[in-house]
């Protein structure tokens, strides 16, 4: 292997290789941890604040509109984390980076927990706007199959008695999974759906107004902090996990 | 890039995501028919169902076409759906969404009367991407820049900073 795989000099895979030995990340981490956390929980606390409480009500949704504080945050994560996920993915299959294995092992969870938890806040949202709890539109459908595309990684990554198996069949459902992002985003364009089409984008104005826009942004960057802070964390544990079954199994053999 | 064995597994999956892309792609265009949620009016003119079949019909809700009326004690509405190119009847027996109103959009589900019009029995309103606070959008109406009857709003680079206790509005 050694001789064919010299290309890890290369600077690319050398500045991977450097973040994907386990006792510099848990150096590097500890510090930074507390850095991502408390703002996180600042941003969300006063974002949400601001938004359910200040920022003023819809012309016509009046304070329904409420709720865009915690379901566009958790849609764009649950996106957002599902493509960290199909990064992880190829850094595994293709530089069998140790670090991304366990990355994407551990965001599996939390990328669920908050495509669950845009799916239920655009369920509560809809039933009084709309007149339904669900229905079968492109944009409500794609996220649910997004939803079960993490079902199914959170499944098949532990299946295997050989972890490296599963990183490797998970790792292909990640990628697999990853032409659904692209019909996420743009099913409100390609076809009619009961759900909006895009209020922020990358080119022209925002058609909401600056008061409500500003608490959303507010909101979108503490949850997306919190997301890594949550994910950081989970992976320092399974990265610990990992280093005392390997001193156990060495004790063991040892005595 | 194909010497090592890293270059290699990176062109698989490149190769295997870019078919998986195509093939997802070609799937989408031939069901496309199938995945749009509903029907405009326009598109019954260009392709007219046949009566009885259950189907969805959205659009906007004409501006002056509704009329309620109570038939044995349950509310009827009857309104018309355009989308600017045709328009259809509708007719539904219950309760509207609160935000149904005209020049608002409504996805219905029901079936075509052989007479041409719209029979309804489920009424889903529709909100565009637009989130204003109350003043702003009285401020917009009374200032003339939004007539609230012929549809969306204006673009919102108009508004988004619009102030309206500062400009008096």
């Amino acid at each position: 292997m050694g001789a064919v795989d010299s290309s890890s000099s290369s600077p690319v895979a050398r500045s991977l290789h450097r973040f994907a030995n386990p006792g510099r990340f848990l150096r590097i981490s500890g510090r930074v941890l507390p850095f991502v956390a408390i703002p996180a929980l600042v941003l969300t606390l006063g974002g949400l604040a601001w938004g359910l409480f200040f920022a003023p009500a819809d012309y016509q949704q009046g304070d329904a509109v409420r709720i865009i504080y915690i379901h566009v945050p958790s849609a764009w994560l649950a996106s957002g984390g599902y493509l960290a996920l199909a990064v992880c993915a190829v850094l595994s299959l293709v530089w069998r980076h140790p670090l991304a294995d366990l990355a994407a092992v551990e965001i599996g969870p939390v990328g669920a927990a908050f495509t669950a938890l845009c799916l239920a806040t655009g369920s509560l949202w809809g039933k009084p706007m709309w007149g339904a709890w669900w229905v079968w539109d492109a944009r409500l459908t794609s996220v649910l199959v997004l939803f079960f595309l993490y079902l199914g990684h959170i499944a098949l990554v532990r299946a295997f008695d050989d972890p490296t198996r599963g990183y490797r069949a998970g790792a292909i459902l990640a990628l697999v999974g990853v032409v659904n992002l692209p019909v996420i985003k743009f099913s409100v364009d390609w076809w009619n759906t009961l759900h909006q089409p895009a209020t922020l984008s990358v080119s022209g104005a925002p058609s909401m107004h600056v008061d409500m826009l500003w608490p959303l942004l507010v909101c979108i960057l503490g949850f997306s902090l919190g997301f890594a802070a949550i994910v950081m964390a989970r992976l320092r544990a399974a990265v610990m996990e990992r280093r005392i079954r390997g001193l156990l199994l060495a004790g063991a053999q040892g005595a | 890039m194909l010497r090592t064995r890293k270059g290699r597994r990176l062109a698989v999956v490149l190769l295997c995501l870019m078919g998986l892309g195509t093939a997802a792609g070609l799937t989408l265009l031939a069901f496309s028919d199938n995945l749009v949620f509903f029907v405009t009016p326009g598109d019954l003119a260009d392709k007219p169902q046949p009566a009885g079949r259950m189907l969805r019909l959205g659009g906007l809700v004409e501006t002056g076409s509704v009329t309620r009326a109570r038939n044995d004690g349950k509310p009827v509405a009857r309104f018309r759906v355009t989308d600017g190119r045709a328009a259809v009847d509708v007719e539904f027996a219950g309760i509207l969404p609160d935000l149904f109103r005209e020049g608002q959009g409504v996805v219905t589900l029901g079936m075509l009367r052989p007479d041409g019009s719209f029979l309804a029995s489920e009424v889903l309103a529709k909100h565009d991407e637009t989130y204003m606070p109350p003043e702003v959008a009285e401020a917009l109406k009374k200032s003339g820049q939004w007539k609230p009857e012929s549809g969306a709003a204006p673009p919102a680079g108009n508004w988004n900073t619009l102030n309206p206790r500062k400009s008096g509005g």
